[in-house]
This record gives C-alpha cells, structure tokens and sequence, in this order.
C-alpha cells in the first residue's frame, strides 16, 4: 500500500510541474495592459512604468517564471492588483466557502443518487425505477444555473412565508454572525501559520458554528447553502445514480450472488455484502471524477446564489485582469482537483486490492 | 440520424455493405427504446424550429420593438390572446424582455445557434482527437507517449475552468467559447480514439494489407480508423449536450455570445437579475436549453445501448 501511494506521488510531480508552467503561460498571454485596467484609463505612462516594475513585469519571461516558482515555494502567491491584498491571503478568504459548498454537494449527490440507484436496480423496470431514472435523464440535462434560479424562485417567492422558504442568496442572514474561532477561543494574538489555518476553518461557518455551539449561525448558514448545493449536486447526483444502478445491475446477475442465494443468505445481505461491494468500485471513480465538475459548477453556483467563493473571484479577476490572482486561484483548482483524483485512486487501490498490482 | 453515414466514407464495397446493415439494426434497436424515441422526437422539433426561425419567430430577435410597435413596455409578461390578454394588444407568447424584444422571437433564433454550435463543437474535438488518439494508438512509443501525456495535462484542469482561461486570452465571444469547449473536449476524444485503435490494429485484416505492402498511412486511413470509429461516434452524440451546456454556461457568466445574439445561455445571464419581479425571462429559455441537452442526451444514450447491446438494459 505505501509503495503504492508513493508511486502514485511520484507520477503526480511532473504533472504539477505541468500545471504550474501552464497556469504561469496562461496569464501572461492574457490580452490587455494590466496597468491600464487597474489604474484606469488616465494613466501617465510615468504612472504605469512605476507600477510595472513594482510587479516586476518588466523583466523577462524566463526570469519573470523563475520568480514565480520560487515565491510559490514559499507559499507566496503575489499580491493582488486589484485590492493589493496577497493572493494566500485571499485564498484563505475565499476558498472555505467554495469547499463547503462543494463538500455539501457532494454530500447531496453521494446521499441521495447512490439509494436512488440501489432502488432502481433492485425493483429493475419497476414505477420506481423508470421514474428514477426519468429524474435522472432530466437532472443530468439541465444547466446548474437554469436549476439555481429555479430553486430560488420557488423557495424565495412562491414558498415565501411559509416554514419552507428558503434564502436565495448571500452567506447568512443580515444580523447573524459566526464569530471566527480565534475570537471564540480568545487567540487574537496569535499569528503566522497557525492563524490562517484557523482563519481558513472560521471560514467555513457550518462546521466553526458547530464546534463553537453557535447554533443560530449553524441553522442560518446551513439554510443558506442548501438550495446552492441541490442545484450544484444535482448533475453529479444524476451521474452517480445512473452508475450505481448500472453497476449494481452487472454484478447482481453473477454466479455468486446466485451462490449467495442459494445458500441461504438473506435477501438484505446478498444485495449489500455481496452486490454493493462488488457493485461500489465504478461509483467511487465516478464520484472522483465529479469534484472537477463541482469546481466548474461553482463558479456558476456562486454567481447565481451571490456567494463570495474562488468562482466569483476568479471570474471578477479575470474581468480586472488580475494576473496574480487568476494564476494562484488556478493553481489552487487544479491542486486540488489533482489531490482528489489522488485520494480517489488510494481508495480505489484500498477497495479494490487488484489495482495495486497492476 | 445524420452521424449514421459517417463511417461509410472510408469503407470499400465489401465493407460497405456489413456496415450499412450494422447501422440499419442500429437505428431499429434505436427506434425501439422508449427514451431514445423521445429524444429523437424532441431533436426533430428543435431541428424543424431551427430550420424554420424566421417564419416561426414572426420579429426580429435582435431589435427592439420601439416604433415598430405602439404600447410595448420592457420586461411585460406574456400576451396570449387564448388566455384573456386583450384583442387589442399584439400577442407576445413568451413576453417582452428589458430591452423591450420579444422573447419569444430569440428563444426561437436561439434554437439556431445552440443546436449548430453543439455540432461544430464536437465535429472540431472529434476530427482533432480522434488524429491524435489514432496516430497515438497506431504508432505507438515515444509518439503514444508524448501525445497522450499531453491529453493528460489537459486534464488535469476541471473542464469548465480550463475553458475560462482558454477564452480569456481568446478574448470573449461566441467562436472563442466554442473553440475553448472544443479545445477541452480533445483529450477524451483522443482517449476513447487510442483505445478503439489499438483494439483494431491487431485485427488480421490489418496485418493482411500490412502484408500487402500497404503503407502506414494508407493502413491507418484506409483500414484502421474507419473501423474504430463507432466508439467515438457514440462518445460524440452524447458529447453534444454537454458542449451546448457548457457553452451556454460560458455565455451566462458573460464570456461566449455577447449581445444582442440571442443565445439561451446569455439571455439568462443578462436577465439574471429580474428572476424575482420576471420569472419568464429567465424560464423560457432555460426551459429551451434543458429540452436540448436533455434530447441530445437522450439520443446518446440509446446510440450506446443500440450498438452495444450489453449495455442496454
């Protein structure tokens, strides 16, 4: 198993490698004076000329790329042009939201396709399974975005007043706050490394409100994530109950599970001992293969439910052309995503013994 | 379907006449399947409404209507003599938008741009990666290797995001949207391509005309990619509803068709704020889009379950 994971690692290196010159080539192609769209329109060329050596635009690309890889090896991201706020800090800000609300999805797509699956290829050809899978066709088929308004129309005005409404945008409500744990735990004077971790987690106000007992920040923050997170897990949700179901419908027509019958065993236990088990390995894949599209999704997600996570940022920086900004926020993503894919492959190789031998 | 008389072309008349029939019990077990039917249905509909925009739209879906007609006002709802609106009043089936056009003309010339820029999309990551996957497949070593690490890299990046990048240094607008969707789309064409290849190269028809004399190049054209094909043209079909998505996505945050093109995914995304006090500016063409990829979708699927029928259940 470790020669495994470490195997594994070694391969992931070149592709950051990859990655890294990628997103660098990326943004300094980009079109556009970044002088003039964060200093505007009347700027002096004197102006200008300050600014691009104070960035360090003027120097080389090959230099300008050497420069980079060493301030991201000491976790130095640059500065934003436009709030000149640094770019780790801003991650810090910002990604807590876009992992909760991914996480949350996830947690949607995970719980209610994966049953809805199971349903449909136990009680196969079944009024369940057609209308699961009908579910499934149209879940899969409309754009996150088109579900987002919809669910905000429905929750925010149709149902408004009643105890189902639900708010269609923004982190909490005006009035509530989550207070960050160094505040809680009275550690203001802490700094470095240990602090943005902890200012990292306070962004996430789901599980900082519970470990605070914050309850009114719990049930208001949670409320505002849900019908974000139905409508960014409802692809997902549809993709993973298609595969289970067709997972589960190749396994349970295998000699051991009519071995398991015949032996006696119980129906529950022949459906989850022997068919889940055998039947989860495409799913697990699947469910990796999903983060990339949740992380897309977001961006889309954040824009329709006004949420200030990494989508809204990179797409507003795009706009600003804030290099260092698109570069780090990119970087993250796709670390991340290449992370999961990781994890995925370790669970796999966990799962499934055989993987490790290949 | 059209995809159908693709692999024909490369095909001498002995081949010819196997696949020909291959593709007819396609389309019968296609025909049969409840869901595909659907699908074909809706696809049919969307077509002929595409073909037909101008008759169907009756205005233009880039003007607005002020002093083409009297009493229009922006963002009204929909007029429709049937419901109770007023005989006096010009009927607007889908309502007026807040540049006072009517929608219903745009959802309509919409159907035009969404359905062509679904084709165009995956024709262009179908011909480029299924090159690359075959020449990777066919010959192999260092050539496999550097051409597929490539496709690798590419994705490694979440597909809508690396899109965004591509159309950034692109710059905005509806050809670039496409390309960066197309340009994404590669590395699963070219995957699905490698693997059908290698399958194929070791059949004994290939080693024959190797023995023949034939050259690579001939081999590979001639014999090898006509007969890897159908995976790629399964993998196309239901590729085309994820291409109309994602390029509607890139429309809504402001990045694809600009305006006044009226392209479902941005009329969205201008509206974006009257969601509230007009819901049917938004609910028209996002039901329009979800009916497109949903019968794009729908199609795919029963291709896959029609050519392999393993699979269908």
């Amino acid at each position: 198993m470790v020669r495994f994971v470490v195997r594994r690692l070694l391969i992931s290196i070149p592709v950051l490698f990859a990655i890294v010159f990628l997103v660098f080539a990326v943004a300094r192609i980009l079109p556009g004076d970044p002088c003039v769209a964060t200093l505007g329109e009347r700027a002096t060329p004197a102006q200008c000329q300050q600014f691009i050596r104070r960035f360090g635009l003027d120097k080389p690309i090959p230099d300008q790329f050497a420069i980079y890889l060493q301030d991201i090896s000491r976790g130095n991201l640059g500065t934003s042009i436009q709030t000149r706020q640094s770019v780790t800090e801003l991650i810090v800000e910002r990604l807590p939201t876009t992992i909760e609300l991914s996480f949350l999805a996830l947690v949607f797509a995970i719980a209610v396709g994966i049953p809805l699956g199971i349903v449909s290829a136990y009680r196969r050809n079944s009024v369940a399974d057609v209308g699961s899978m009908v579910f499934a066709n149209i879940g899969f088929s409309v754009p996150v975005f088109v579900l987002g308004y919809g669910l905000a129309f429905i929750f925010a005005v149709l149902l408004r007043g009643t105890p189902l409404a639900l708010p269609p945008s923004g982190r909490l409500s005006s009035g509530v706050e989550v207070l960050p744990l160094v505040e809680v735990w009275n550690l203001e004077t802490l700094t470095g490394p240990a602090r943005s971790l902890l200012d990292f987690i306070s962004g996430m106000y789901i599980p900082t409100s519970l470990i605070t007992f914050q309850w009114e920040g719990l049930i208001d923050s949670f409320r505002h994530l849900i019908l974000p997170a139905v409508a960014l897990g409802t692809i997902p949700l549809a993709i993973i109950a298609r595969i289970t179901r067709s997972s589960l419908l190749d396994v349970m027509g295998l000699d051991y599970i009519r071995t398991a019958r015949a032996k006696g065993l119980r129906e529950r236990l022949v459906l989850i001992r022997h068919g889940l088990r055998n039947a989860i390995l495409p799913v697990v894949t699947i469910i990796g293969l999903q983060v990339g599209l949740l992380l897309g999704g977001a961006i889309l997600t954040e824009t329709v439910f006004n949420l200030a996570g990494v989508g809204k940022t990179v797409f507003d920086a795009i706009e600003a052309r804030d290099y260092a900004v698109i570069q780090g926020f990119t970087l993250i993503i796709a670390l991340g995503f290449l992370l999961v894919n990781l994890i995925v492959d370790v669970l796999y190789a966990y799962v499934d013994p055989r993987v490790k031998l290949a | 379907m059209t995809a159908t008389a693709e692999p024909l072309t490369g095909a001498e008349t002995l081949a010819l006449g196997r696949e020909s029939a291959l593709w007819r019990t396609t389309l019968s077990r296609l025909l049969r399947q409840r869901s595909a039917l659907v699908g074909l249905v809706l696809l049919v509909f969307f077509a002929f409404v595409a073909v037909f925009a101008p008759l169907i739209s009756g205005y233009d879906p880039e003007r607005p209507l002020i002093g083409i007609e009297t009493d229009v006002r922006a963002v009204a709802p929909p007029c429709i003599h049937l419901l109770g609106c007023p005989a006096d009043r010009s009927e607007h089936l889908m309502g007026i938008d807040s540049n006072v056009r009517d929608v219903f003309s745009r959802v309509v010339w919409g159907t035009r741009i969404s359905l062509t820029v679904g084709f165009v999309t995956v024709g262009f990551a179908i011909v480029i990666g299924a090159l690359i996957g075959a020449v990777a497949g066919y010959f192999g070593g260092y050539i496999d290797n550097v051409l597929m690490r490539l496709m690798d890299i590419l994705l490694v990046f979440p597909a809508l995001i690396l899109a965004i990048l591509i159309v950034t240094v692109l710059g905005r607008g509806l050809t670039n949207a496409m390309l960066a969707i197309g340009l994404v789309a590669i590395p699963v064409y070219a995957r699905i391509m490698r693997a059908s290849v290698l399958s194929v190269k070791e059949q004994d028809y290939v080693t024959a005309s190797r023995a023949l004399g034939a050259s690579a190049y001939g081999i590979l054209f001639k014999r090898v990619i006509p007969n890897a094909l159908t995976p790629i043209v399964v993998a196309g079909t239901l590729g085309i509803g994820g291409a109309v998505l994602d390029i509607a996505a890139l429309s809504f945050i402001g990045l694809g068709a600009q305006v006044p093109t009226p392209e479902w995914g941005s009329m969205i995304g201008l509206e974006r704020n009257r969601v509230f006090a007009a819901p049917h500016l938004l609910f028209f063409p996002g039901i329009a889009l979800t009916l497109t990829v949903l019968a794009f979708n729908l199609v795919g699927d029963g291709l896959r379950d029609a050519l392999d029928p393993r699979l269908s259940r």
